[in-house]
């Protein structure tokens, strides 16, 4: 059975990327891009993996990330960041929030795919 | 001494340039030519009737020789030493140095301006790459456009087969996102080559808000008196503007505008002159609470009014601020956003947010409808005393059972007395009634050991 991810991203043509990639890689995708009801549809989908922008509109992916961590069903959810920022600074916030995993934009596909199943196999 | 040495070089150099001899300079003020020496060279003291004979001898005023050019020049040498980390080795060899070597000396208090110049604009460039929102989201734009076309290009590169429907559709994205590349970079460096200059093109929605106000002073005369179509008039002030070009700032100035017009409405300009002029003292002219007990006007809509009228207006006792007129007002919200910023020479403030939480304007969050007045000292390059008046009101209708929401102004004005920066940060400094010591922002504030600190600054720790 495929493994299911969550794309939470609101650029479109990123979205369309990665949702390529994955599915080539064999993963089952589906994406959401706003943050305002983010939380609601992470739980009503209930995905293996979240990747997760954090400038959203409507909310950030910091406090969607620190929602979905107050919950039991999600608080263990392998949660990969994105964000255009990379200093220590977002990283700490990211981490704080409860991030599996950081990465900074513009990332290679290769390097996502990495971070995925690095997920999934922990 | 150190005036005596200034005088005596002065005059020398006077009396050379005059092709005059030593003699017959000192037969003409009745003293002998050695004693005329002594003097050139800043051994003997000189003043009284002798100064008056030799400045009438030599052509010049008096002051010339006692005060000379050289008198900016000591005073920029001075601040100079002042704001060096170290200790000044000689603080009278400053007028020393001045009057043997004036070149020199030049130099260095060129130096210093420069200096000061370049820490002006680290702290706009400081302040605009730290809390500038337009910067944040064209950084954002043109990452997200790169993240883009990197993830496109890698996949239509990998050898793997692609159905030619969905590469037609990555060569179109690509395309999408390259001009939006090209776009959102072209914007941004046009705006980081503003960044850096003071008559430059503002580009935030902000920024065309605060050139709007300041190319009107913040003050508008089409709105004051009995204005048949208010709206119609504001819509005209907002669509004649050149500075008003983003949807975002046109609404910010039509918000402005029509709170502009209702104070207006609840305080007329000539009723406040009235009542600055009938005023029991020149300070009372400019204390927005008295005028708000006289005028039944509550006190956050004077400071709006007093910050908005014309900056010299006749009549009024303009000295009340030792020859200073100009206003400064700043206003939150209560997240502390700044919403409306009035700035004054000497008392600058943040672009974007993140002000000094000393500031009396954040107190009056804590106490809302109590009014605060506060002297206050700026940590700037000439740590100058001002007068505040800060107080935080609810804004909107109130409704039972629900906490309002508050916004603070707080009315500046300026004090004449000054004080050297170095004394004005002492840890020393008196406390109980001595001013509170306030700053910009952490980031460009030199002030040490303030509890209020939340970043190093720039200024004292560098980068």
């Amino acid at each position: 059975m495929a493994r299911r991810v969550l794309i939470i991203e609101d650029e479109p043509n990123i979205i369309e990327a990665i949702s390529f990639i994955l599915t080539r890689d064999g993963w089952q995708v589906d994406t959401h891009s706003n943050g305002h009801d983010a939380v609601s549809v992470v739980q009503a989908r209930a995905p293996d993996l979240v990747i997760l922008d954090v400038m959203l509109p409507g909310r950030s992916g910091y406090d969607i990330l620190t929602d979905l961590r107050a919950l039991p069903a999600t608080q263990d959810l392998p949660v990969l960041m994105l964000t255009a920022r990379g200093q220590a600074r977002d990283r700490e916030l990211a981490e704080k929030a409860g991030a599996s995993r950081f990465m900074t934009k513009p990332f290679s596909n290769a390097d996502v795919i990495e971070a995925l199943n690095a997920l999934v196999a922990e | 001494m150190p005036q005596r040495q200034l005088t005596g070089g002065r005059i020398r150099e006077r009396r050379i340039a005059l092709a005059m001899r030593q003699a017959d300079l000192a037969r003409n003020v009745g003293i002998s030519a050695s004693y005329l020496n002594l003097i050139e060279h800043n051994r003997r003291r000189i003043g009284g009737k002798l100064l008056l004979d030799l400045s009438a001898s030599l052509g010049v005023e008096p002051s010339a020789l006692t005060e000379g050019a050289e008198a900016a020049l000591i005073a920029t040498l001075r601040e100079a030493a002042s704001a060096s980390p170290q200790p000044s080795p000689d603080p009278e060899g400053i007028e020393d140095l001045a009057a043997r070597f004036p070149g020199w000396a030049g130099v260095l208090a060129d130096r210093h301006r420069r200096v000061l110049a370049l820490e002006r604009t680290v702290e706009q460039l400081a302040d605009r790459l730290t809390h500038d929102p337009y910067l944040a989201a064209s950084m954002h734009e043109v990452l997200s456009s790169v993240t883009a076309i990197r993830a496109t290009a890698a996949i239509l590169v990998d050898p793997r087969e692609i159905e030619p429907e969905w590469r037609d559709r990555f060569h179109r994205n690509i395309n999408e996102d390259a001009a939006r590349l090209a776009h959102s970079a072209q914007a941004l460096v046009g705006y980081l080559d503003g960044a850096g200059k003071a008559d430059a093109a503002l580009s935030s929605p902000q920024d065309e808000l605060e050139r709007f106000l300041l190319s009107r002073d913040h003050n508008f005369a089409e709105l004051e008196d009995d204005v048949a179509q208010a709206d119609t008039v504001i819509a005209a002030l907002i669509d004649q503007d050149e500075a008003l070009q983003s949807a975002s700032a046109r609404a910010q100035a039509r918000l402005y505008l029509e709170r502009y017009r209702r104070d207006a409405e609840r305080l007329p300009r000539a009723r406040l002159l009235t009542a600055q002029l009938e005023a029991d003292s020149a300070e009372d002219a400019f204390d927005p609470l008295a005028l708000s007990l006289r005028l039944h006007v509550d006190p956050a809509t004077v400071m709006r009014r007093l910050a908005c009228r014309p900056q010299a207006v006749a009549g009024l006792p303009a000295d009340w601020a030792h020859g200073e007129t100009r206003i400064g007002l700043v206003s939150c919200d209560a997240s502390g956003t700044l919403l409306l910023r009035r700035p004054l020479e000497g008392f600058d403030l943040p672009r974007f947010g993140a002000a000094c939480p000393r500031w009396p304007l954040f107190s009056a969050l804590n106490r809302p409808m109590t009014p605060i007045r506060q002297t206050v000292r700026h940590s700037g390059q000439h740590g100058r005393l001002f007068r505040v008046f800060a107080v935080a009101q609810p804004v909107g209708r109130l409704v039972y059972n629900a906490d309002p929401l508050f916004e603070a102004h707080m009315l500046i004005l300026p004090l004449a007395e000054t004080m050297p920066q170095s004394a004005a940060l002492s840890k020393s400094a008196p406390q109980g009634d001595a001013p509170r010591l306030v700053g910009v922002s952490c980031r460009i504030c030199p002030a040490q050991d303030c509890d209020g600190r939340r970043e190093p600054s720039i200024l004292t720790d560098g980068f």
